[in-house]
């Protein structure tokens, strides 16, 4: 049943869904490629999950074409389904049944998959097979919905959330188990609001805010569009008027903000900048009370495109 | 990663073994479906049995006069209590006697009594009939009794086939009406649509845990009235079950048309009580329904669960066959029709 190996995986053109006062996807256009992950980054709210349910068939658009493994909704929609591995967001599944129960009733679904006992094994959940659901934690929980979406062999899976509300152990442990499945060259559309998931795990990504599509590249070309390596960011100590201007017209800055007392800049090489930047504030001075520097990720792109944090916490 | 799949791996053997899971892994509904009727049964078969013919307590103030008395005693219905004027005015007034006799005019005897209570009138009839013989009184009619203590005439008898109904109404409705709506509130049916399952399939599973559930449900009610209360079975069992099979699915089909649309539990709930209410009172569970006035009985007869409890009677008490039982059959096959398509149009399954 593996069709479409080569080419395109899912190809979405010009998507609006609009609800009685939100203009939800405001004409987005995506490409995936046959055996790619593709990430969906963004804030809440920013359409993500819209998109991601019309794409499963489980919303409708009100403008624009969907076309997932070649094949539009409407025609032969359970056909589809066989080839689709789903994990919405929020999902509870009975409590009552065990991990075990759960995995074959998904199973029974599908003409063709995987083994429950397998799919179980593939999530690590093998200890928790006669467990009931109820008593599994946020993470296995999760672990076990990615189990419900693998168990029919997908040709493409959508991941709408996979690691929200997880702890970082839970997340990294989710995050091996997706690359194990990239490795076996299906394709993945996820959707993230955590930069540093879709800097691992996706091979490109979209930056959505407000339901458009405000950058397009893998995670490396996008942070290198910032021309900056290095983000430097500091904040000072009493009241101190500073002027800003200087900041800009020092060696290897390309750009500078402030932004509730705190001062950031992007900056090529760290080295070069650093002396220049403690001289400019001798000159005027200021004292540091925080200095902070890391390497420039997505967040940073998001930001520098938006002027906003991916989470508002 | 291909394997070899039998019968149970069938999604529709799937999904209904999840039913049955999610039910007997909740004790609570296994209790209010299986124990609690039987309970009930038990309870009110105990409190409304009929008991062996009782002495109807009256009174007799006559000082001295112990002729009066031992004709009173000549009857085994009577309990006579001579007593004061003042004990017996009291008696009578709490209930304690059902009539009191005293002396009257001219040798002649004077009875007192509240003619509204029927228990005082059994006793100024039992009383007068003593005094009339024991002064000689000849009846020109010769009569014998007969005794007919009938099973299938006591209120148990009657109480069993409503009690039936009323449990199966329960069960088909919020069975099928919580499940739906927890499955929709945890957002598990849209997921089950995410994948290629049949939703015929899915609301076929309903229905088919509930008609196996359904006889474990009657067998046990049944079987305890049988036992316990010598409830008799007139009527044809393949009838029986066919009226259990169809109310079943009716009120399940009523469930799903409740449920289809909830999005919360205090909704739904809200709802089937609001559905099942009317029910309850007047569909004559506990008493005839024709108890209740002429100009809402149309109505009365509409409700599936008064069709459903009639044709339970008709079948366990009185032995009637499929021609009488028709009319009832046609009202729950309507509901069942009705509800199922309406569901059908309004379910959400997001």
């Amino acid at each position: 049943m593996r069709t479409n190996q080569q080419g395109v995986a899912l190809q979405v053109r010009n998507l609006r869904k609009a609800y009685q006062d939100v203009v939800a996807v405001d004409g987005l256009d995506l490409e995936i490629y046959s055996g790619e992950c593709f990430g969906l980054l963004g804030p809440n709210g920013a359409g993500k999950t819209t998109t991601i349910e019309i794409c499963e068939g489980l919303n409708s658009p009100d403008a624009g074409e969907v076309l997932v493994l070649g094949r539009q909704w409407g025609q032969d929609d359970r056909a589809l389904r066989e080839l689709l591995g789903i994990s919405l967001q929020e999902t509870q599944f009975s409590e009552k049944l065990t991990v075990a129960e759960t995995v074959q009733l998904f199973r029974s679904f599908y003409r063709e998959g995987a083994s429950p006992a397998d799919v179980i094994a593939m999530v690590q959940l093998q200890e928790k097979a006669a467990a009931r659901v109820g008593q599994l934690s946020g993470g296995q929980k999760q672990r076990l919905a990615l189990a419900c979406a693998l168990v029919g062999n997908p040709e493409l899976l959508f991941l709408d959330e996979p690691t929200t509300g997880l702890d970082p152990q839970s997340r990294r442990q989710l995050w091996d188990l997706i690359e194990g499945f990239k490795s076996d060259g299906r394709s993945i559309l996820l959707t993230t609001h955590y930069m540093d998931e879709a800097e691992r795990l996706c091979d490109r990504v979209a930056i959505v805010d407000h339901g458009r599509m405000i950058a397009l590249g893998t995670p490396r070309e996008l942070i290198a569009r910032l021309r900056a390596e290095h983000v430097l960011e500091f904040a000072l100590a009493g009241d101190h008027a500073f002027d800003e201007d200087p900041l800009r017209r020092i060696e290897g800055v390309c750009a500078a903000d402030r932004r509730n007392g705190t001062f950031r800049l992007q900056v090529e090489e760290l080295h070069r900048t650093m002396p220049a930047l403690l001289q400019e504030l001798r000159r005027q001075g200021a004292q540091l009370a925080e200095l902070r520097t890391h390497s420039a990720t997505l967040e940073d792109v998001f930001v520098s495109l938006t002027g906003r944090h991916l989470r508002d916490d | 990663m291909i394997e070899k799949r039998g019968l149970a791996d069938h999604p529709l053997v799937q999904l209904t073994r999840v039913r049955y899971r999610e039910f007997f892994r909740e004790p609570e509904a296994v209790f209010w479906v299986f124990v609690f009727p039987v309970l009930l049964a038990a309870g009110l078969g105990i409190a409304f049995r009929n008991r062996a013919p009782e002495q109807t307590a009256v009174g007799v103030v006559a000082p001295g006069d112990t002729t009066l008395v031992s004709a009173l005693r000549q009857g085994e219905e009577l309990d006579v209590l001579p007593m004061s004027e003042a004990t017996a005015r009291e008696a009578l007034r709490t209930g304690d006697v059902a009539l009191v006799i005293s002396q009257g005019f001219e040798g002649g005897v004077e009875y007192r009594y509240d003619d509204t209570r029927p228990e005082s009138r059994t006793a100024r009839l039992l009383v007068d009939d003593a005094l009339q013989r024991a002064e000689g009184r000849r009846d020109p009619v010769p009569v014998h009794d007969r005794l007919v203590r009938e099973r299938g005439a006591r209120y148990i008898d009657f109480l069993v086939p409503g009690l039936l109904g009323m449990n199966l109404m329960g069960s088909g409705i919020w069975g099928l009406g919580f499940a739906i709506v927890d499955a929709r509130k945890k957002r598990l049916l849209k997921r089950l649509i995410a994948t290629p399952m049949s939703r015929f399939q899915y609301l076929a599973s309903f229905a088919l845990s509930r008609l196996t559930l359904l006889f474990i449900e009657v067998g046990l009610l049944l079987g305890f009235a049988i036992l316990a209360f010598g409830v008799p079975l007139r009527g044809s069992l393949p009838l029986l079950v066919v009226i259990c099979l169809l109310s079943s699915l009716s009120f399940a089909s009523l469930g799903l048309l409740i449920a289809s649309r909830a999005q919360t539990m205090e909704g739904a709930s809200g709802l089937m009580n609001l559905a099942m209410l009317p029910m309850w009172i007047f569909s004559g569970v506990f008493f005839s329904a024709s108890r209740f006035p002429d100009a809402i009985q149309p109505l009365i007869q509409a409700l599936p669960l008064t069709a459903v409890i009639d044709a339970l009677r008709a079948n366990i008490l009185r032995g009637a066959g499929w021609q009488t039982v028709a009319p009832e059959l046609a009202v729950i096959l309507l509901w069942m029709g009705g509800s199922f398509l309406l569901a059908l149009k309004l379910f959400r399954w997001r």
